[in-house]
């Protein structure tokens, strides 16, 4: 580790500021990026599954009849 | 090898394929990337004349190498779907765009960032981060281009084309640095010769590269599973796997 302490981390020589700036700008995209696809992916799947179970119903409620 | 390719086109195929390959690699992008950000964070040296700010370039770098290959990426699967009309492949394309624009933004971004305490100023109009600000509207228009039209087969089309004429800038980004003068440095790292950089910045730097070019196929892949899932819901194959999750 090349800091001595926390603080001298968070610092970094003045440029503390401009060097978390960057890494904050970069994850916080790249987080949503990747979990954007996964919920969509989610969303459509629950709403095929509900398209099944509704068709299901119909029909087990034609065969009552 | 060509049967690999003619299953590549195939949905159902690509589908359980591309869920076993994102099951490995976005834990290991993860990993990679954590280790590669502490690396250059906490382990590197400073640089002797940049002191802290440098460490910018373990996000700066590989968001903008990667955002270049990407388009190449996409502009490839755009033309494989000019020319032989494989759906899969426009759904590749458009899966890259967005994808490519979030890393351009980024490299661009954090480039701005470096520049305040390195150049004394945000930004310049010079070649090489105009043409990087060129290739952001690339992808935004291909993203925005498909939603323009109703009828998603001339989308695709329109798109394609548009993602192939794109290919000019490429060359013109990766040469920007020799070509005009600029407050931008060149390319420290070589394939052939030594690499202008010490090997205690340059290996967690290579790794993160890696870790980017991972993100880059975890996240295509992500969003064409996504696609996928939606245009096929009618299809046999995907209501067999809802019914059997």
């Amino acid at each position: 580790m090349y800091f001595d302490s926390l603080t001298a981390l968070w610092h970094m020589d003045g440029h503390g500021f401009y060097v978390w700036l960057a890494y904050a700008l970069t994850f916080l995209p790249v987080a949503v990026m990747v979990w954007l696809p996964v919920r969509r992916q989610r969303e459509h799947w629950r709403w095929i599954a509900a398209e099944q179970r509704r068709a299901d119903s119909v029909q087990a409620d034609m065969t009552d009849k | 090898m060509w049967t690999f390719i003619h299953k590549m086109g195939s949905p159902p195929w690509f589908f359980r394929f591309s869920g076993t390959v994102v099951k490995w690699l976005l834990p290991l992008t993860l990993v990679l990337l954590a280790v590669g950000a502490a690396w250059g964070l906490l382990v590197a040296p400073p640089d002797f004349r940049q002191g802290n700010s440098y460490r910018i370039i373990y996000i700066h770098v590989p968001a903008a190498v990667v955002a270049l290959a990407g388009y190449y990426v996409m502009a490839f699967a755009g033309a494989v779907s000019l020319i032989w009309r494989i759906k899969m492949a426009d759904v590749t394309m458009r899966a890259a765009a967005p994808v490519g624009a979030v890393l351009t933004a980024v490299a661009l971004v954090t480039g701005a960032i470096w520049g305040k305490p390195t150049w004394g100023t945000w930004w310049v109009w010079d070649a090489r981060i105009t043409s990087m600000l060129i290739l952001l509207f690339l992808y935004l228009g291909v993203v925005a281009l498909f939603e323009a039209y109703e009828n998603k087969t001339a989308a695709a089309r329109a798109c394609a084309v548009l993602s192939l004429v794109g290919t000019v800038n490429i060359p013109i980004i990766y040469k920007s640095v020799d070509w005009w003068y600029s407050l931008h440095q060149p390319a420290s790292i070589k394939f052939t010769g030594e690499s202008a950089i010490d090997s205690s910045m340059l290996y967690p730097l290579l790794l993160m590269i890696a870790a980017f070019y991972c993100l880059f196929a975890v996240t295509v892949l992500l969003n064409m599973r996504a696609e996928l899932v939606w245009n096929h819901r009618e299809a046999g194959w995907l209501q067999q796997l809802v019914r059997e999750a």
